[in-house]
């Protein structure tokens, strides 16, 4: 048998209201008004589809053993890197063994379900990784800005402990434009959603739903779960309809509190239904983007002993509320920013010096001593330990799974950030270990020396003249 | 066991710039004017000089790099020159190789000057500069009163102070200065402030506020040393001698290791220790006169008051809310003004402080002089405090 064997996921914690959007721009697009309920979920300025995609990874193996990971897909239409496979730097901040299969897929709003089929029927051994994740830029007061949220998710794919077991699934390739993003441009451009609906979706999906169907002798009422990712709010249940799909099978989009999440958009719902999902029923899983994906599977027993620590749930429960407009046109760089002259300075990362550090830059790794167990980071090549001091004693020793304690910290309004002031300060490890580090996502009067800290992979800062971004680890108070 | 440079050294002379916003002035105007009153002082020719030691903080925004710009400023004859950087501590580092080059006979007359043109970046605050390849890649991005908040923070947490405590006793450091700056012609702020007006602030860096921060400013700073005996030789009486320098550099322990709490400077306790044992001091609080010390932030002056051993562990608010390090205090502290209104050139501070010491010691301070000092300890902290280069030089009456 083979399947989902686990799954975990990340939505960004900064939820920005719709009524803040919708006041900025309705001035202009009257029809956004419409559109004003609830919040979208939106990337912190220092969270990419990358810093995504490790988290809801990571999620996912706390559910795996990370030792049986064979492979690691990463699917987005919003990588970073063009050419610099953006799946080995998520493998690399989770340490995961440099002799694994990685590959980045992209270029479609089905790219995480056509990867997922390529894996369920790639005869894999061990545990694949498939990691989902978007972050999507939208032009300033449309109505995609309004739908659209940031998310990732991951899924664990194997024969062993197989929580959703694949059935099968069908494919239709069609070069159906509802919309495209073109070289050298930074938005993407659409057309009618009447049309998109009509001779899209209602065509695409029932050739590719109906042949799976049948295929497998499954009838449609017998579908507990329809995943139809869409930022069109009617369209599931015109579908439902059609294919004969029970209505209360469809799975919310979550477009009230979350907003459409691009490709990971499936594997997110996906990895939603999984949590409550009981064995036997059905899932049917749609990807849609020139043709569509169908895949169907069952949930199996299994499904009772694996839980992530985050989930679907977990992530929309770890939330803060914006209401600033300009925050997130500033974030996604969508006006020009006074940034000051702190802000010039030359942000060049240098390549080489880079790759020395890299265990400890992308994977955090330090050292503890073998002669005097000290635990330090980062490491050098003499232990800190002044009564040790030994030479290359250390052996590698992970901080990125370590809880911290802050000991000293500040707010600081002079030096530049682009969400100023910038939170550092001094994080003390448990079982050792301590570093001067920058914090993020803190909310003023809620940080002191004592507050307890885990610490995430995140955006160090961007070298805008050369489009490169560094990456590092950051800390982020437990609530 | 070495025998330690006290009494080996003598000034000779010693000059000093006005301290500002020296918009008119490039960095060797500062050094000129500078050098102009230290070789006047010193009564000597420049061709007297046989080695001179740079102190230029930082090369992107001030002179650039080597020991050029100094002998090119001075038209100095082709002497040795040696450009030196440590950070806040480079202007005692430039003295320190001057008066270690007389100690060990390589010359009879040395020449320290440090300059520092700060207000050429088109913004207020310290330059922002790279930290390395390695460290720009992982450090947080810190501004000097975000590090030096750390301190106030970890001060706080070992003591268990109130903020507000805490934060009265950091605006009395200030005001004292301010005090003290008004009275110096020198110094680039001169005008006094109150508590309430450095409490209420705003934070540069929390619960580091405008008033706790010391200025930005240009200036240069110069000394002539020699022997004692060519000091008398070429007639002068009344001499002033180095007694100590010291030199403590952090090994990455405060910032890796578990046995700093991030309450206290490791370096500047271990450098006053030292320069007390090269002095021969037992108590200091008893026999240091004048101190001044590296004020960059108000806490830093504070917790570098217990450091020295001026003040007990954890007792430095109350002996700071008491006046004891106030003009008429027990102990009185940046006599001149210190780094809150002279500002902080990074390559003249040190010898700015030795000046203070040198213009006190010949009765020669104005309307700021003390009575009768015996003693000056100098301290300069460069970096941030969990790593750090700290300098201490003690200057005193020769013998």
């Amino acid at each position: 048998m083979i399947g989902i064997t686990a799954y975990g996921a990340y939505i960004p914690r900064a939820r920005l209201s719709r009524a803040a959007m919708a006041e900025a721009n309705t001035w202009f697009n009257a029809s956004l008004k419409s559109l004003s309920k609830g919040e979208r979920s939106i990337c912190n300025w220092d969270e990419d589809t990358v810093t995504m995609a490790v988290e809801a990874a990571q999620d996912c193996l706390s559910a795996l053993d990370d030792a049986a990971i064979t492979s690691l897909y990463l699917a987005s239409t919003t990588f970073p890197f063009l050419d610099r496979q953006n799946s080995v730097v998520v493998s690399e901040a989770m340490n995961l063994n440099n002799r694994i299969r990685t590959m980045d897929i992209s270029a479609s709003q089905r790219a995480a379900t056509s990867a997922l089929i390529s894996l369920l029927e790639g005869n894999i051994k061990g545990t694949a990784l498939l990691v989902a994740s978007e972050h999507r830029r939208t032009k300033a007061g449309s109505r995609a800005e309004m739908l659209w949220g940031d998310a990732a998710a991951a899924l664990g794919i194997g024969s062993a402990n197989v929580i959703a077991e694949y059935l099968g699934s069908e494919t239709l390739a069609v070069d159906f434009v509802d919309h495209y993003r073109g070289e050298n441009v930074s938005f993407d451009y659409d057309w009618e959603e009447r049309w998109i609906r009509d001779e899209g979706y209602l065509k695409s999906v029932p050739s590719a739903v109906n042949a799976l169907l049948e295929n497998f002798s499954v009838n449609s009422e017998d579908i507990k779960y329809f995943i139809l990712p869409t930022d069109q709010a009617r369209t599931p249940g015109i579908l439902a309809t059609k294919l004969g799909i029970n209505a209360d099978a469809i799975v919310d989009n979550q477009i009230t509190n979350v907003g459409v999440a691009g490709a990971a958009q499936s594997v997110l719902l996906l990895a939603k239904v999984l949590e409550t999902a009981s064995k036997g029923e059905l899932i049917l899983l749609i990807g849609f983007g020139q043709g569509c994906d169908a895949i169907l599977f069952r949930v199996t027993a299994a499904i009772a002993n694996s839980k992530p620590t985050v989930g679907v749930t977990g992530a929309l429960a770890a939330r803060r509320e914006e209401t600033n407009y300009n925050k997130f046109l500033s974030f996604n760089n969508l006006l020009e920013r006074d940034i000051g002259k702190r802000g010039e300075a030359d942000k060049q990362t240098f390549l080489s010096g880079y790759n020395r550090r890299k265990d400890f830059l992308t994977g955090f790794i330090g050292g503890k001593c073998r002669e005097c167990g000290t635990v330090q980071i980062p490491r050098e090549k003499y232990c800190v330990n002044p009564e040790c001091n030994a030479l290359e004693s250390q052996d590698d020793y992970g901080f990125s799974d370590k809880k911290g304690t802050v000991q000293t910290w500040t707010a600081d309004n002079l030096t530049f950030d682009w969400n100023p002031p910038a939170y550092f300060g001094m994080v003390e490890f448990e079982g050792g270990g301590k570093l001067m580090m920058d914090f993020t996502e803190v909310e003023a009067g809620k940080i002191d020396s004592g507050s307890r800290v885990s610490v995430h992979f995140r955006i160090k800062q961007f070298d805008t003249q050369r489009g490169f971004r560094k990456y590092f680890w950051k800390a982020i108070i437990e609530d | 066991m070495a025998s330690g440079i006290k009494d080996k050294v003598v000034i000779l002379g010693m000059g000093c710039s006005k301290f500002g916003e020296r918009w008119e002035s490039s960095p060797s105007d500062l050094m000129v004017e500078a050098f102009e009153e230290c070789i006047q002082d010193a009564g000597i020719e420049r061709s007297q000089i046989e080695a001179a030691w740079f102190g230029a903080g930082i090369d992107a925004f001030n002179v650039g790099a080597s020991a050029m710009p100094l002998a090119i400023a001075l038209r100095l004859n082709y002497i040795p020159v040696t450009k030196v950087e440590n950070m806040c501590a480079t202007g005692t580092e430039a003295f320190r190789g001057a008066v270690y080059a007389v100690a060990a006979g390589a010359c009879d007359i040395a020449l320290a000057l440090g300059v520092e043109k700060l207000k050429d970046t088109g913004y207020g605050g310290l330059p922002q500069r790279s930290r390395g390849v390695e460290n720009d890649m992982y450090w947080p991005n810190l501004s000097a009163p975000g590090a030096f908040a750390q301190l106030a923070c970890g001060y706080r947490a070992k003591h268990g102070l109130h903020k507000d405590d805490l934060k009265r006793a950091m605006a009395h450091v200030s005001v004292k200065s301010h005090a003290n700056g008004v009275k110096n012609p020198k110094a680039h702020l001169r005008r006094e402030i109150t508590e309430e007006q450095a409490i209420n602030a705003p934070y540069i860096a929390e619960p580091i506020g405008l008033f706790d921060c010391c200025g930005v400013s240009d200036g240069s700073a110069c000394a002539i040393v020699t022997t004692p005996e060519i000091a008398k030789s070429l007639g002068k009486d009344n001499l002033i001698s180095v007694k100590a320098l010291q030199l403590a550099v952090s090994n990455g322990t405060e910032s890796s290791h578990d046995s700093w709490d991030g309450s206290y400077l490791k370096t500047t306790r271990i450098a006053a220790q030292r320069a007390y044992d090269e002095a021969g001091i037992k108590k200091p609080k008893e026999e240091i006169s004048m101190s001044e010390v590296h004020d960059c932030f108000s806490i830093t002056e504070l917790v570098t008051m217990e450091d020295l051993q001026f003040a007990e562990e954890g007792r430095a608010v109350n002996d700071v809310l008491d006046g004891k390090f106030d003009a008429d205090g027990s102990n009185p502290c940046q006599i001149d003004g210190g780094l809150k209104c002279f500002g902080h050139p990074i390559g003249a501070s040190g010898l700015r402080m030795i000046y203070e010491n040198y213009l006190q010691f010949q009765g020669r301070a104005g309307d700021r002089q003390l009575a009768d000092p015996r003693l000056g300890l100098n301290h300069n902290l460069g970096g941030f405090p969990h790593q750090n280069v700290c300098s201490i030089s003690i200057i005193g009456h020769y013998a």
